[in-house]
């Protein structure tokens, strides 16, 4: 996507719930504020989804999913199609879409129009996956013929984050539609003004009514109502640990609904003595800032050989204060960090800063807030951190790096898996043997080698331990939406 | 359903010369051969003939194409999978002259070059383009300490013959998987109908495929074909044609070791069963023998009626075959494309066959074992299920077979016995692009459609990284 200008002041098009191809108000008829992290000024004020409107959206997608309905009769290359369609859209529109993205979540243009193109991407491969579900016939004993079916898993419920809003509704939403499914997507209460464009998306792409529906919303309510729903067969939930353990352990006293997770993580980058610290400590900042810091996938915990670790210090810190200069109005050119979501993270995120000096790390740089207004916070570099310090063991989710020593490779490996967490590790290095040893030997979903956010829309992602269950993207990600039938004969 | 729209009067012939490297240009010897309407025996127009010197040209560019720093080696999966989505498009946007291309130069009806050849076409292009970025290696768990795993890289030049029955449609069911795996590719279409494919060039260079990705000769066999399929240079012929020419082109590939895949011919046998509904069973039947006007390679050309039933099949096809072939001509007469259909029953004017039924046909008899690609029809009696299996797979070929009864749990002992690559329970002539198509024995090698497809077009490396 090149040489494509933001709207400053794009027009609020969509605030109300969407069920069964509907805009709707909710059944209450209650709002709720959204905010424009920059200015703190309040954008506009969303329709607020409870039970009754969860109920609503629930059934028009039971009835959309029922045995011979369109959807279900639909040749699946059809089905395809109409995801294609909603790529061209989305690529059609993006310029709109990352600038509404930009105000409502405060992450800079340039970053939007990423999450849009790798959006289109991702819709683009599932559009191309939808007819390439295939069973197997099996190997059976004589006079008996058998075979696998792989279903669509039903009425799934997607509860999206607020970090990377487009995006992370868009693999939601393609995975469920390329699976043959109907979803209920309750977005984040703090941006849910793209995900809402979606259900534009889905009318002018051809999908029948009751596949697509938005309920905004809040998580005590909205959210809870859809995970406690015994007529929705699966949830599919983007969020942190703590939300994560309420999901899981709503499903099971439902109606035992599927669950997949994808939280947090405090990531370990592991940087070996033979690193050309010119390179890699740009590398591992933009690593762990990116987004704001407010990225599940950030490298969070940078383990540094203790023969180079004084010198790459020096040169996080001057990289950071350099940074300082690019944090500022995400819709100006040049700009590489804008605020932080709300009120509730910046606290947060101040909160550890201060549990970091309490407890003895070394405050290299930054650590405050920045500008009057708008919730930007000071590249923050902290040193000398020792792995029982909060900022070591807790999701900051802000711009704030923790460089640790360490002086054996077994040692960096042991002290990188002693996590809750397991999302991602990753290896700065030009040896390619210890690379491949470093990668079997880190309890992550992903490994990453020479580069952070290597992702791609073939790429399965996912958590180990707390990190979440079950992985997203490629082939292996759908299996999470389909249910496999296997289908005995006697002859 | 959507109606069909009228094909194009006057249509104006645009491509009539090779397409090398992107560009459209004449023969090296300056040759042409003329493009008859096998409708009414005109000349449609002479195009460029290509020889061995063009066939050195054409496969000097896919080299060139296939080089290991190429935009088309660099390219991203997905993005090959885009040019692919585009062409689909393309095709799609220009469906109506390239229908009428293709009844024009084929002679078959315009409304089923519409509706079944280029709907077919379309579906194959765009199911291809979705495997672009899905054709997975493995990593393995080998015995040591080693990373083991494999990629599937693309075979490289691909000589790709294709035949004149379905044209554009064959032209895409070799080009789908061999684009989408990464090959290049110099394919020679048949010399009977090389319209249609010249046409789709244009649109394979407006898509956006580098020079040299693909070229198309239009030709002969002798002075094209073979010098292609003997090339040292490509690592791959697909030939879609006669078993006669298959078993030649298999020797030709060994030359250098080139991979091989043949869809040849069939001797298809469908089997009726006493409990079928007769007027079904007769219907398709029909279908089985009379599509495309019997030329077809999995035509159901010997049709094994159960003896209870024997009697009152025979006349009934008779007289349904004779009305529906007749009814064909006439609305093939009001279709009219600017280059006339031709009008009479039984070739006056061009080479219309009259349809033709034998029955009491024994299994020695030359019509129960050669392919006639005609539409001549042989019916056979049989007495016992066991009887008819071992009958229906005595043949050199093995390319399809059907079955029609309403129990499906003999149908799918009866499928699971014969030695086809395609059987049809109660239906015939579907060529989903997502099932694999081809031939045991003679009928040929490999498998076209479906995932299936990539294997012909991947060539797979292993790697071993001691750690």
């Amino acid at each position: 996507m090149e040489n494509v200008k933001a709207f400053k002041n794009p027009l609020i098009w969509r605030t109300q719930l969407f069920i069964n191809n509907e805009y709707v108000n909710s059944v209450s008829g209650k709002t709720f504020e959204i905010e424009n992290p920059s200015t703190e000024d309040i954008i506009c004020r969303v329709q607020e989804g409870d039970k009754a409107d969860v109920d609503k959206a629930v059934s028009a997608a039971r009835r959309a999913m029922e045995r011979n309905s369109p959807w279900r009769t639909m040749d699946s290359a059809d089905r395809g199609k109409i995801i294609h369609k909603m790529a061209d859209i989305i690529e059609r529109d993006a310029a709109y879409i990352a600038s509404l993205e930009t105000m409502d979540n405060g992450k800079p243009f340039a970053s939007a129009l990423g999450d849009v193109g790798f959006s289109v991407a991702i819709l683009r491969y599932y559009a191309g996956l939808c007819d390439k579900i295939e069973g197997k016939t099996l190997a059976m004993p004589n006079g008996k013929f058998g075979y696998t079916r792989y279903e669509p898993v039903g009425v799934v419920a997607a509860i999206t984050p607020w970090n990377f809003p487009f995006l992370m509704s868009t693999l939601k939403v393609s995975q469920i539609l390329a699976a043959g499914n109907a979803f209920v997507l309750k977005p984040p209460e703090q941006t849910p003004l793209t995900s809402l464009l979606y259900g534009d998306v889905a009318i002018e792409a051809g999908v029948p009514p009751g596949i697509v529906n938005i309920i905004c919303g809040f998580g005590p309510t909205a959210g809870a109502a859809l995970t406690a729903h015994k007529d929705v067969n699966k949830v599919a939930f983007t969020g942190s640990r703590e939300v994560g353990h309420i999901i899981q352990k709503a499903s099971g006293e439902s109606n035992l609904k599927r669950v997949t997770l994808e939280l947090g993580g405090k990531s370990a980058l592991i940087i070996g003595k033979s690193a050309d610290l010119e390179k890699v400590v740009p590398l591992a900042q933009d690593g762990c800032y990116v987004n704001m810091g407010q990225t599940c996938c950030a490298l969070t915990r940078t383990f540094v050989h203790e023969d180079v670790y004084d010198e790459f210090v020096r040169l996080s810190a001057e990289y950071a204060n350099e940074s300082r200069a690019k944090i500022g109005d995400p819709f100006q050119d040049g700009i590489k960090y804008g605020p932080q979501v709300d009120k509730v993270q910046f606290d947060k995120i101040l909160d550890l800063i201060e549990s970091g000096k309490k407890e003895g790390a070394k405050l290299e740089c930054g650590g405050g807030r920045l500008n009057e207004k708008g919730y930007f916070l000071e590249p923050t570099v902290f040193s000398n951190v020792t792995d029982n310090m909060r900022i070591a063991q807790e999701e900051i989710f802000g711009p704030v790096q923790q460089i640790m020593k360490f002086s054996s490779l077994e040692e960096a490996i042991d002290r990188a898996n002693d996590s809750d967490y397991g999302l991602v590790a990753a290896v700065f290095t030009n040896d390619l043997s210890e690379a491949l040893y470093l990668s079997q030997e880190l309890e992550a979903g992903q490994i990453w080698v020479n580069d952070f956010m290597l992702m791609a829309p073939n790429t399965p992602f996912g958590g180990y331990k707390q990190s979440g269950i079950g992985r997203e993207l490629g082939f292996d990600g759908l299996l999470s939406y389909l249910e496999i039938k296997t289908v005995l004969v006697k002859l | 359903m959507s109606e069909v729209p009228p094909p194009i009067k006057n249509l104006q012939v645009k491509y009539k010369q090779l397409f090398i490297n992107n560009e459209f240009v004449d023969a090296v010897g300056g040759k042409t051969f003329e493009v008859l309407n096998p409708s009414n025996g005109e000349v449609i127009c002479k195009v460029a003939e290509a020889e061995e010197a063009d066939v050195n040209k054409a496969v000097e560019a896919a080299c060139e194409a296939f080089k290991r720093d190429s935009a088309w080696r660099t390219m991203d999966a997905s993005d090959r999978g885009l040019l692919l989505f585009r062409l689909a498009d393309l095709l799609e946007k220009h469906r109506v002259e390239l229908a009428t291309l293709e009844s024009v130069d084929n002679g078959k009806p315009y409304h089923i070059a519409y509706m079944a050849d280029l709907a077919l076409c379309i579906k194959c292009i765009r199911y291809y383009a979705g495997w672009a970025d899905k054709n997975h290696g493995k990593t393995l768990p080998v015995d040591g300490n080693f990373f083991c795993y494999t990629r599937h890289e693309p075979v490289g030049v691909c000589a790709q013959i294709i035949p004149w029955n379905f044209p554009l449609l064959m032209a895409c069911w070799k080009l789908g998987p061999a684009l989408s795996m990464g090959n290049t590719v110099v394919l020679k279409s048949a010399e009977q109908t090389p319209l249609s494919i010249l046409f789709t060039a244009s649109l394979i260079k407006e898509a956006g495929f580098p020079p040299g990705v693909v070229n198309i000769l239009s030709g002969f066999g002798p002075s094209c074909g073979a010098p292609l399929a003997k090339h040292p240079k490509c690592d791959k012929v697909a030939f879609t044609g006669s078993t006669e020419v298959g078993t030649l082109i298999q020797g030709y590939a060994a030359e250098n070791m080139k991979r091989v895949t043949l869809e040849c011919g069939g001797k298809s046998p469908v089997i009726v069963l006493k409990d079928a509904d007769l007027d079904k069973a007769v219907d398709i039947c029909h279908l089985a023998l009379f599509f495309n006007h019997g030329q077809c390679c999995i035509a159901g050309s010997r049709i094994y009626v159960e003896a209870p039933i024997y009697e009152k099949f025979g006349p009934q096809v008779d007289l349904d075959q004779f009305k529906k072939i007749l009814e064909l001509i006439e609305s093939g007469k009001k279709e009219g494309a600017c280059l006339e259909t031709g009008g009479k029953q039984f070739g006056e004017k061009g080479y219309f066959i009259e349809p033709t039924v034998f029955s009491d046909v024994k299994d020695h008899m030359r019509i129960a074992k050669e392919e006639i690609f005609g539409p001549v029809m042989q019916i056979f009696k049989f007495e016992t299920l066991d009887e008819v299996i071992d009958r229906a797979n005595e043949s050199m070929y093995g390319l399809g077979a059907g079955v029609i009864t309403d129990d499906h749990t003999r149908a799918i002992k009866i499928s699971n016995a014969l030695r086809a690559g395609t059987v049809y329970v109660n239906c015939y002539n579907v060529f989903d692009t997502r099932a694999p198509f081809g031939g045991f024995k003679m009928s040929g090698i490999g498998r076209e459609q479906g995932e299936y497809a990539l294997e012909n077009y991947t060539e797979v490396k292993t790697v071993y990284n001691a750690l």
